[in-house]
């Protein structure tokens, strides 16, 4: 894998058969999820910036390996609020802890983290930039409820431009041959770069501007993200779409049965409470693999696997 | 006449560098980024003169004073494929296209308030991800910067 280190700063570098490896060794976990491989390590969780799901999973995944954690939740509480560059703190805490996770508000903080760290950093997510662990446990949950990664329909809902999940996705998903289809607000479109992306890369993708019965009923994937308030220029042109991409459980009686219904979460009001008892719905159980996934990518930095 | 005058304008150096195809538009770039409204040697600077190779460009010629390695890589990010021409006793020693290298480091500043590099005591790094419109990618961020929203260190 073409990493700095054993780092994990983002999927880029990543080719199909690495994904298909680490999925693979995230099923072993799934299988067996206690195991004490870390016995004797410490990991430091570093989180700059706020984010209870994203630490408490990875806090949970080193917890059921048997190993330590140290670390901070919240920066204010740290020598950063004096002043204290990251690579100082970096520095110092690579003293204490065999592998450092971390979430930073700035964006390339992961990156340059690993350039000075003497451990392995994995990138727990930097500003509207990476978030690797989270678009690998996508996968792998694409994956499981789907029996394959090729070849599927991908329906993209809600916020496509600032997104960092979505076009996450599409990088990960470049060596699958997905067909990919864009729902959301003129203001959230999929941004041009991106679309480009897609056509550089032979990816396959459809725009729709409604979310409705009819444009999903082809869907495999649901992947449901947030539209914000704050994302918009135009309040009149938030209050006018934001009833229009939320997702409903009479949408789905006549979709897919192998349909399943992703979210990164926190969820707001784009998905209905009524979906919750679907069986499409799927995104609690997405948040649970995130926990499988994570124990690999901590095994795979720490070259334990 | 009119190529007489320009003919005089670049008139014989005896040592120096002749610094030639700027971009009419950033030939006062050149002149900021090389300091030298700061020395005290003669300089000429021409503008706006007809060119076979480009619609217009600029042309400095600057005695005694030889460009460095450093001053070269910040050149080529300002105004790429300028001719660089070294003078010695009056006879050209080195001419050469002043082309972006593949990665820029330490140059150019990340134009995304919220990338790492504009926090942190650190080298910033560009690879150029499209050569001709001159587009550089921020290695930390991933941000694009393109010709025009280019600002040095």
């Amino acid at each position: 894998m073409d990493q700095t280190g054993r780092s994990l700063i983002s999927l880029e570098g990543l080719n199909r058969e690495d994904i298909i490896w680490l999925l693979d060794q995230a099923a072993l976990f799934e299988a067996q999820p206690n195991r004490k491989i870390l016995d004797g390590k410490i990991v430091a969780t570093l989180f700059f910036e706020p984010s209870t799901r994203t630490r408490l999973s990875f806090e949970t995944a080193v917890n059921r390996l048997g190993g330590r954690v140290i670390g901070f939740s919240d920066a204010a509480t740290t020598s950063s609020s004096k002043g204290e560059t990251l690579k100082d703190t970096i520095m110092m805490v690579s003293n204490y802890a065999d592998l450092i996770i971390m979430r930073h508000y700035l964006e390339g903080a992961a990156r340059y983290a690993s350039e000075v760290s003497p451990v392995p950093i994995i990138n727990a997510g930097d500003g509207a930039n990476q978030h690797p662990s989270q678009t690998m446990l996508d996968l792998y949950s694409m994956r499981k409820t789907q029996g394959r990664l090729d070849n599927l329909n991908i329906y993209l809902v809600g916020d496509l431009k600032y997104g960092r999940t979505v076009h996450s996705m599409l990088v990960a998903m470049r060596f699958f041959n997905p067909t990919f289809h864009f729902i959301s607000p003129k203001e959230l479109q999929m941004p041009e770069e991106w679309k480009k992306y897609c056509m550089d890369n032979g990816i396959k993708f459809i725009e729709h501007s409604v979310l409705d019965e009819e444009t999903i009923a082809d869907a495999d994937i649901l992947y449901m993200t947030r539209v914000q308030r704050e994302r918009f220029s135009d309040l009149a042109e938030y209050e006018r779409v934001k009833d229009s991409f939320i997702l409903t459980n009479s949408m789905l009686d006549n979709t897919r049965p192998n349909l399943r219904i992703m979210h990164p979460l926190p969820r707001v009001h784009e998905i209905s409470q009524d979906v919750d008892d679907n069986p499409k719905a799927y995104y609690f159980q997405q948040a649970k693999n995130g926990l499988y996934v994570r124990e690999a990518l901590i095994c795979n930095a720490l070259n334990l696997l | 006449m009119e190529k007489g005058k320009q003919e005089l304008m670049v008139a014989a150096l005896k040592n120096g560098t002749v610094i030639d195809h700027i971009p009419s538009d950033k030939v006062f770039d050149v002149v900021n980024l090389l300091g030298l409204t700061k020395i005290e040697t003669p300089i000429t600077i021409g503008a706006n003169l007809s060119s076979h190779k480009m619609t217009s460009k600029g042309i400095i010629k600057i005695s005694d004073k030889f460009l460095t390695t450093d001053e070269c890589r910040r050149l080529s990010v300002v105004a790429p494929n300028i001719v660089m021409s070294t003078i010695r006793d009056y006879s050209v020693v080195d001419k050469k296209t002043i082309e972006l290298p593949d990665t820029i480091r330490g140059t150019v500043r990340c134009g995304n308030p919220k990338c790492i590099t504009n926090h942190e005591p650190m080298e910033t790094v560009f690879d150029v991800v499209n050569r001709e419109k001159c587009i550089l990618r921020c290695r930390y961020c991933n941000k694009d910067v393109s010709q025009e929203e280019i600002k040095l260190v």
